[in-house]
């Protein structure tokens, strides 16, 4: 692959605090090579700020290959940036030409308030997951792996579920900040093993009546978290969901 | 779990969306079928269009409608079915709206989602203050007022006679013309998204609601559209 | 001498027969007690739930935004397991077995047999929590092969291992946090442990958000804060990952066992320029099928495509014909870095070697024509079945590979290089996982006691889940038993006052130094002296020089380090730069540690100890020991030993030849 330096525009988020009124600021940076990756673009010019005494951008970023889902960025108005099932982590620079300006915000929600700069608080999810995103199994009780089968597309679904890295991208691709392709995912990942069915009634409705809480919004079937989702959870999940919870509420007492 | 709080999550109310939006899909299939019937009256002589009909069968179909207590009452669910959908809907949008106070400076527009997939309050409104013209225009006078377009012929109000006037006026056909598009938008969204919110999760399945949705939503609107527009042009009536 | 407190008795019984005598604390107190736990990757995730279900009230900590981004993560081969499902001969002593082998016989045989014997348990735990482990057509699990070991032993959910048995122990934690038993602190960072009359009575903690210090107050205090790799700078962590908690605890008194032992992985993505701030892994799978080698001219620059096959030396082949592609680690590494350094190294750097999939997809392809019953099939048609077949294997290795170069590993060899990726060093713990520290614990890579000087492939995720899900249950009560009339320390006791204060005051000595470099400007400086010098081979000379060089570096970073922003605010700068501070200490202890132990072992390759033809030697009679290193102040370390008594496997030299 061929390398080649660009100088790009940026158009960052600034916010200090939760509380402070935020606003876009521009910034120039030169000499960016295409084997960087975005985030590695971004330190350069942290890098840059710090030496002429300026605060450095902060954002969220961990593993940096493609799977803890700390990393966020909504870069040029699309979760994760220009690639298809990729995060922001994994978007390298030879997505971009010399002069491209390229305008990066924080995920935009009302449940993820923006704690500095491009770093918003998802601790929602975790709450969601709190309220059944689990299996009630304490240490020490489990049966011998093998002795459930599992039907092998049954597996092979759940697992392609559990797939989900609770990035944030669908809520901030979402027109309604729903939270459903996540809490989905996790729903449809327990409810096809037989170890999740004694709690499946449970799990849906605690978990959406928790997701509601968090104010997220409803879910209107639009696709667009799927098409964001960096690693492809697909929407039949939320039918899935829908599923689960209609015949948890209708029968539940 | 009580019944409350099973209809007024964020899913109980998208399934009053789902289950009243498949309501009003199954009387717009009726609605439809009872309309189509002034096309009895096309002015060609070839089978099963008689150009002599002068509306005769569908005004017999108007009547049965209007002069059975069964329908009568069903009218009763269709427009507290029309309201709860109206209504829900509106809240909903306005809900999901103040879910992101600050919004994106780029937004992710067409690149996830279709327009009329994000659009479905804008046209449900559209569609909406449609129905309060299409309310005069017919069930009001036919119900309530009645109207000198509309004389007694063998006992039975002359509803073609009504339509006819309605829609020799131009504007009144390019109004139900929009709204037909707005309906068939509505529609192409609303019809597949009502059964993944029932929970049809099976791909299967899903492809064929949704080819039975994409039909459904071009036909029915397309056979309203042509109502005033054939009317309008002198091809019934 | 240092004492292990491996319980007596033979090597198979001494784990039964420690939980069936050890001392137990009653429901009613486990109430009372207070735990708390840094760290949750799987280590500290497993242990926080686990003692949350038996009734302790845990704090668990991380300073990431949920404790579901710890680093375990983003391991992808899978885990292993004496299950035997395969029945091809696997047995708990055939698993405890390689671990010791693996590690070049430098692990504690107690340690690493119990690790074995629990190692069944975890897959049932973890398929009863929901982990979607890969299945056969039959509903059963399905096993592979892991890291050149004979048996089919690895239990894997497609590359996302880590990352299903983290979200495993994150959905048991978290309904321990629902259930009221654990509080969890998300982006919060341990500055410091409380130390009371000798024992651990909890941790000073920073809140990253608000940057206030917290104190919190432990009956015992749990340490599963991960590896250091990151003192490289360029290493397979994540860009958090960091020793801090760790060498916290080592300056209150905790020894560190074994520094210098790091494991640098084989099959990592190059580095591509000065900009890089982190390298990936790439499965050691891809060695099953791949295979290696770079030109036999010297600064050849041609395609790896214009290459013909007669002028390509396949070097692991050529040097180790038994093992070929699939020598352990250490060796493949180490192999790799002889052929750059004697200028075969392809790629713009020079910095890397191919590993080619030609022949495996040709191999495949004609498998497929096989199976299809197709005799007249061209080229190309062969050469397309093969790629669907590596596809299906390796299609998302290869998917992060063309993501991160650019180029597309079905046309062209992957271009590849070592990169630091685990340590097997960490704080020195018994057989109890505590340290030297009474009520201080260490689990999982934070401790140094399972994998000797090299850790075999699909082991990492089962040693975390061992200590957290079934050691730690029973060891911690076996302290707190005698601990349960000790009431909770006031907030304002004067060991808390003064902790907090000397964390306060470093934070603020960052802040005031106000000099002209960059944290992560001192961080690079320091791991390229650790790459260099106490890398992959090490040297007396490179080291002595690589200690002055940190000693010096450490100066200047005290001096002229550059923080921008305030204490009591979101800074992640100030996070790094206490971070950065910490990795420079533990820098010069692994030198320390390197310098001393002249041998070679595992990761651990001296150049002044190696066989006629270069390979790694052990020096058994001088060096079976762990070196378990005590901090004095600045610069300064006593070295504690504790024997290796071997007393069920026989250490041998290791050969792939």
């Amino acid at each position: 692959m061929e390398h080649y330096n660009m100088n790009l525009n940026l158009k960052v988020w600034r916010q200090r605090n939760t509380q402070a009124k935020g606003s876009f600021e521009t910034y120039q940076v030169k000499n960016i090579s295409s084997e960087m990756s975005f985030l590695e673009m971004i330190d350069v010019l942290n890098e840059e700020l710090i030496a002429e005494g300026k605060d450095p951008i902060a954002f969220d970023h961990d593993c940096r290959e493609g799977i803890c889902g700390m990393c966020s960025l909504y870069i040029d108005g699309r979760p994760h940036g220009p690639w298809e099932q990729n995060t922001t982590c994994q978007l390298h620079m030879r997505a971009y030409k010399d002069g491209d300006t390229i305008t990066i915000e924080p995920w935009r929600a009302g449940a993820f308030p923006v704690l500095k700069d491009l770093m918003v608080d998802r601790s929602a999810f975790d709450r969601i997951i709190q309220a059944g995103g689990f299996i009630s199994v304490n240490t020490g009780n489990a049966v011998d792996a093998n002795a459930l089968p599992i039907e092998k597309d049954k597996a092979d679904a759940s697992f392609a579920a559990a797939a989900c890295i609770g990035c944030g991208a669908c809520v901030a691709a979402c027109k309604n900040s729903s939270a459903m392709l996540f809490t989905s995912a996790k729903v449809t990942q327990l409810a096809l093993l037989p170890q999740g069915a004694p709690e499946r009634k449970s799990r849906a409705l605690n978990m959406i009546a928790q997701m509601d809480k968090e104010g997220f919004g409803a879910c209107t079937n639009t696709g667009a978290c799927e098409a964001v989702c960096p690693k492809g959870i697909s929407l039949t999940n939320i039918a899935r969901l829908n599923q689960e919870y209609l015949g948890a509420a209708l029968t539940a007492n | 779990m009580t019944w409350k709080q099973a209809f007024t999550s964020s899913i109980g109310k998208k399934l009053v969306m789902g289950l009243t939006g498949l309501f009003l899909i199954v009387f717009l299939i009726v609605h439809v079928g009872i309309n189509a019937c002034i096309f009895a009256d096309l002015n060609v002589a070839v089978w099963p269009f008689d150009p002599s009909d002068d509306g005769a069968i569908f005004n017999r179909a108007a009547h049965f409608m209007g002069s059975t207590i069964l329908i009568r009452i069903l009218e009763v669910g269709l427009f507290a079915g029309i309201i709860l959908h109206i209504v829900q809907g509106l809240m909903l949008e306005a809900s999901n709206r103040s879910k992101r106070t600050q919004g994106y400076a780029v937004p992710l527009a067409g690149r996830g989602s279709k327009w009329y997939s994000r659009a479905m309050g804008l046209l449900g409104t559209l569609i909406m203050i449609f129905l309060i013209l299409h309310l005069a225009h017919f069930w009001v006078k036919a119900r309530i007022t009645g109207s000198d377009d509309m004389p007694e012929v063998a006992g039975m109000h002359d509803m073609f006679n009504l339509m006819k006037v309605t829609f020799s006026e131009l504007w009144v056909v390019i109004v139900y013309v929009l709204a037909c598009i707005s309906l068939a938008y509505h529609l192409l969204h609303g019809f597949q998204s009502a059964f993944r919110t029932l929970g049809v999760h099976n791909n299967k399945w899903m492809t064929i609601v949704q080819s039975v949705g994409v039909g459904y939503s071009i036909i029915v609107p397309l056979l309203f559209a042509l109502m005033p527009i054939a009317m309008y042009l002198g091809w019934v009536g | 001498m240092l004492n292990a407190k491996i319980p007596a008795g033979p090597l198979d019984k001494k784990w039964t027969s420690y939980k069936s005598t050890c001392k137990l604390v009653n429901p009613a107190n486990k109430r009372k007690l207070e735990i708390v736990v840094v760290g949750t990757g799987l280590a500290g995730a497993s242990a926080a739930a686990a003692l949350g279900e038996l009734g302790y009230k845990v704090k668990a900590f991380c300073f990431q935004d949920s404790p579901r981004r710890a680093h375990s993560i983003a391991a992808q081969g899978g885990i292993n397991a004496a299950k035997n499902y395969q029945n091809d001969g696997d047995s708990v002593y055939r698993l405890f077995y390689d671990t010791i082998k693996g590690g070049d016989y430098r692990a504690r045989e107690g340690n690493v047999h119990r690790l074995a014997e629990v190692s069944g348990a975890i897959i049932d735990q973890c398929v009863a929590q929901g982990v979607p482990f890969a299945r056969e057509y039959g509903g059963l699990l399905s096993n592979r092969s892991f890291g050149g070991t004979q048996v089919q032993r690895t239990f894997y959910a497609a590359g996302q291992t880590g990352q299903q048995l983290l979200l495993g122990a994150y959905s048991a934690l978290e309904r321990q946090v629902a259930l009221g038993n654990v509080t969890m602190y998300n982006r919060h960072e341990m500055l410091d442990v409380v130390v009371v009359d000798g024992k651990a009575r909890g941790i000073i903690a920073r809140d990253l958000v608000s940057g206030k210090l917290e104190r919190h107050f432990g009956h015992a205090v749990l340490l599963c804060s991960g590896g250091y790799g990151n003192v490289f700078y360029l290493s397979t962590n994540a860009m958090g990952s960091n020793v801090t908690a760790a060498w916290k605890a080592h300056r209150k008194g905790a020894f560190f066992g074994n520094p210098c032992f790091t494991q640098i992985h084989p099959t990592c993505i190059p580095v591509s320029g000065d900009h890089q701030s982190k390298l990936t892994l790439m499965s050691e799978s891809l060695r099953n099928d791949g295979r290696i080698w770079v030109p036999k001219k010297q600064n050849d620059a041609r395609k790896a495509a214009d290459i013909p096959e007669e002028e390509r030396d396949y070097y692991l082949e050529r040097r180790y014909p038994a093992f070929g592609n699939l020598v352990p680690r250490d060796v493949a590494s180490r192999a790799a870095k002889e052929r750059c350094d004697a200028g075969y190294g392809v790629g713009s750097s020079k910095q890397a070697v191919f590993l080619d999939y030609a022949d495996a997809i040709k191999r495949y392809g004609k498998i497929e024509a096989g199976k299809k019953g197709l005799d007249h099939v061209s080229e190309d048609e062969i050469i397309a079945m093969g790629k669907e077949v590596v596809k299906e294997k390796y299609g998302n290795l290869f998917d992060m590979y063309e993501k991160i170069t650019g180029e597309n590993p079905y046309e062209t060899p992957m271009r590849i290089y070592p990169a630091v990726h685990y340590t097997m060093g960490g704080l020195w713990v018994d057989y109890e996982l505590m340290t030297n520290v009474p009520g201080l614990y260490a689990l999982g890579e934070a401790n140094f006691s399972d994998h000797g000087a090299n850790r075999l492939g699909a082991s990492a995720l089962m040693q975390g889940l061992a200590d957290g899900y079934f050691v730690i249950p029973y060891t911690l009560g076996n302290y707190l038993a005698d601990d349960i009339h000790t009431k909770p320390l006031p907030q304002d006791h004067p060991a808390f006052v003064e902790a907090e204060k000397a964390v306060a005051d470093r934070i603020q000595q960052l802040m005031s130094i106000k000099g002209t470099k960059t944290v992560e400007s001192f961080h690079k400086r320091l791991g390229k002296i650790m790459w260099d010098k106490c890398g992959m081979a090490r040297s007396e000379e490179g080291l002595k020089q690589a200690i002055a060089e940190i000693q010096q570096l450490k100066k200047e970073f005290w001096s002229d380090v550059k923080i921008p922003g305030e204490i009591n605010e979101l800074n992640p700068e100030l996070d790094k730069a206490n971070r950065v501070a910490d990795f420079i200490e533990l820098g010069e202890l692994m030198c320390v540690d390197a310098l001393n132990r002249n041998e070679s072992c595992g990761g651990h390759f001296r150049e002044e100890s190696q066989t006629p033809e270069g390979e790694a030697l052990r020096d058994d009679a001088n060096y079976m020991y762990v070196a378990a290193w005590e901090y004095k102040g600045d610069h300064q370390w006593t070295l504690h030993k504790e024997a290796l008594e071997y007393e069920v496997v026989k250490p041998s030299q290791r050969s792939y030849k």
